[in-house]
């Protein structure tokens, strides 16, 4: 049977439109905000990724810092995210979810209890920022076993031999990080540029599910829209700090800017 | 768990780069994997280069004005009694502490690999103001990461940076200290590796970093070894080689020479920032017992929460205030080669005052934690007891602190 994230590519596909995959962090701004955010927005969603904070995030840019600052302060624990996950999965069965975070997280919870707590609440795919290929490999094969994808990564850095050996190893999904920068940077390479580099990698094996992600805004995302899949971060995490700051409700703030990204992509 | 002999220590991790199986590695966002392997194939073709070698020490010479002297601290000796105390006196190199030597190394490197524009992370402020000279000297473009509230309390060396040309950047999130300013250093090479190099300002983050700077401060034990066979004839027999430890490049800068030898005959002593004496936090994961964690790239010892955040932690000592350590300390602890133990702010503050009372050195509040250590155990040992002491950093840039803590002197 296909994976649900399969299926969720397939069903943009036959919409003609590339999937719209939102990042919202878990616990912010609260638990049950966070929830509420989740389930609101996976009406217009096809995947969600639901990141699981840490308070050093090397690789994200300060619009994901801040919610994951936030929530952590809100005292967001690694089970709550767990709650969180399950929660949504149950009023949401067919709305695939992915979580995504750093492995020091995984590594003191135990990997094989956290990937066993995965496979209970039903996520699934995970992304882990800063567990490389081919370190991750053994990972990757845990989170097989469970039937949960592990979404492997690429940047303009990966070189081709080494892209090959990513692609060769990677389930249904891959990232493809759009430029060099941290998450929520600005756009400073073209679409054409991106596009170019996602055919490469599109053409290592067709059957791939590849996503676009950093840099992705209302403005950029339509440029995009050839891709699998669109991810959609920091302009997310923006608007619950922007709602947060106008004292207004996150919940609709950020449901609309969803929404808006979807209608650019239709 | 085992060390191997004849092979220095940064040699001795496996392929995925983790010492004892278990400590290190490279635990980094795929961006980075590219650059990481660069800079991995550039290291290892430049150490075994007569031309670089050569020029290494050429400017560990003329410009860092090695060796640094190895005296005898005859005072504080006859005042506790006990061990002989000695003190390798890194602080005379220039600019003023050990972090030269990774600075200089990180700058060469820098100009081999073609790239114009290096960028660091700082806590004390002396890996950003070495740096910063560093690149001055080769006309590098240099960029340093410093949190917001070290940059309060280490202005000395804030304005020598600013002097040299270098760009700081205050990092205001977290703790506003070292490891943010890390993580922030470590960002801004995301976003710009394809023209950029990065420092580690110690023996800390991925792999290689950890290798190059444990690389570069070696030469404090080279040094060290010559100095002790010209003033005793030979390597004696009782020797107690004290370091503070906070990222651990000083400290594996002054054993690596030393690893090899029994620990009856050498024991290698690191001393971790306690905090101060009626907080609970501190920056002391090998002696306080911390758990193994990810952070900045590699596994180490780390004061961490269950949950695997971050904690934060305090030291009056802002080169030592930092949460994780080097994943080499980690296996000299495991390996039981050297021995680690902590001093409180108010331990490393009376050592500063001793010894600055009866010798002519005046020892930053790093260095003065391992102080507080000697002046603690001489007492008890023997006469042939020789301790060492690293003093690798001078005290100009604690001038306010000490100010505040011991007013006006």
């Amino acid at each position: 049977m296909a994976s649900l994230l399969s299926q969720a590519f397939k069903n943009a596909k036959n919409e003609n439109r590339p999937a719209l995959l939102t990042y919202t962090v878990a616990g912010d701004n609260t638990k049950k905000k966070s929830l509420e955010i989740l389930k609101s927005i996976s009406n217009y969603a096809d995947i969600c990724e639901l990141g699981f904070p840490h308070n050093t995030p090397i690789a994200d840019g300060g619009q994901i810092q801040t919610s994951a600052y936030r929530a952590i302060k809100n005292g967001i624990k690694i089970n709550d995210v767990f709650s969180i996950a399950n929660d949504f999965k149950k009023s949401n069965k067919t709305k695939p979810i992915i979580l995504m975070g750093y492995y020091n997280m995984i590594f003191q919870y135990n990997e094989n209890k956290f990937l066993d707590k995965c496979k209970k609440v039903k996520v699934d795919g995970l992304i882990v920022v800063d567990l490389p290929y081919p370190e991750n490999k053994k990972f990757a094969t845990k989170c097989k076993k469970r039937g949960i994808n592990f979404i492997q990564l690429v940047s303009p850095t990966t070189s081709s031999i080494r892209l090959k050996k990513i692609i060769k190893d990677s389930h249904d999904m891959v990232y493809y990080i759009s430029m060099l920068s941290t998450t929520g940077g600005k756009l400073k390479v073209s679409p054409k540029k991106i596009l170019e580099r996602y055919s490469k990698i599109k053409n290592h094996n067709k059957s791939k599910n590849v996503v676009i992600g950093f840099g992705i805004t209302e403005k950029t995302i339509k440029s995009l829209k050839k891709a699998d899949g669109l991810v959609v971060g920091s302009a997310i995490c923006k608007e619950i700090s922007n709602s947060i700051k106008k004292r207004q409700n996150p919940v609709t703030n950020v449901t609309n800017i969803v929404k808006r990204l979807k209608n650019k992509i239709k | 768990m085992k060390l191997k002999k004849r092979i220095p220590l940064i040699d001795q991790h496996d392929q995925h780069g983790f010492w004892g199986g278990k400590f290190g590695g490279s635990f980094i966002p795929e961006t980075l994997k590219k650059p990481v392997e660069d800079l991995t194939n550039e290291f290892k073709k430049l150490r075994k280069d007569k031309k670089f070698l050569k020029k290494r020490d050429f400017y560990f010479k003329n410009y860092i004005g090695t060796p640094t002297s190895f005296v005898k601290l005859d005072n504080l000796t006859n005042h506790l009694g006990g061990a002989q105390i000695w003190a390798k006196v890194v602080s005379e190199a220039n600019g003023g502490a050990h972090k030269i030597y990774n600075a200089t190394v990180h700058a060469l490197i820098c100009k081999a690999m073609g790239k114009k524009y290096i960028v660091g992370d700082t806590g004390a402020g002396y890996a950003g103001k070495m740096l910063s000279m560093a690149a001055k000297k080769f006309g590098l473009k240099c960029k340093i990461f410093m949190g917001a509230k070290d940059i309060k309390r280490q202005k000395p060396n804030c304005d020598a940076m600013k002097k040299n040309g270098a760009e700081i950047v205050p990092v205001y999130s977290g703790s506003q200290t070292l490891v943010d300013a890390v993580s922030e250093c470590m960002r801004y090479w995301v976003s710009n590796c394809d023209n950029t190099h990065m420092c580690v300002g110690s023996t800390v983050g991925p792999n290689i970093f950890v290798k190059i700077c444990g690389w570069s401060t070696a030469q404090i034990s080279r040094e060290l070894k010559v100095q002790l066979k010209s003033e005793f004839k030979k390597i004696p027999n009782k020797i107690k080689l004290i370091n503070c430890v906070g990222g651990g490049s000083s400290a594996y800068g002054f054993w690596s020479e030393f690893i090899d030898y029994d620990r009856k005959q050498i024991e290698l002593i690191g001393v971790e920032a306690g905090g101060p004496k009626k907080s609970k936090l501190h920056a002391a994961p090998l002696s306080q017992n911390a758990k193994i964690g990810i952070l900045h790239g590699a596994a180490s010892y780390l004061c961490q929460n269950s949950e695997g955040q971050i904690n934060d932690t305090e030291s009056i000592s802002a080169g030592l205030d930092y949460p994780g350590v080097s994943p080499i300390h980690c296996f000299l602890k495991d390996t039981k080669r050297a021995r680690y133990t902590y001093a409180t702010d108010e331990d490393a503050l009376n050592a500063h005052v001793m010894v600055t009372k009866y010798e002519n050195l005046n020892p930053s509040l790093e260095p003065s934690h391992a102080f507080a250590e000697a002046i603690k155990i001489a007492p008890k040992l023997s006469k042939d007891t020789i301790i060492i002491v690293n003093s690798c950093g001078d005290a100009k840039k604690d001038r306010d602190i000490l100010r505040e803590r011991l007013g006006k002197r």
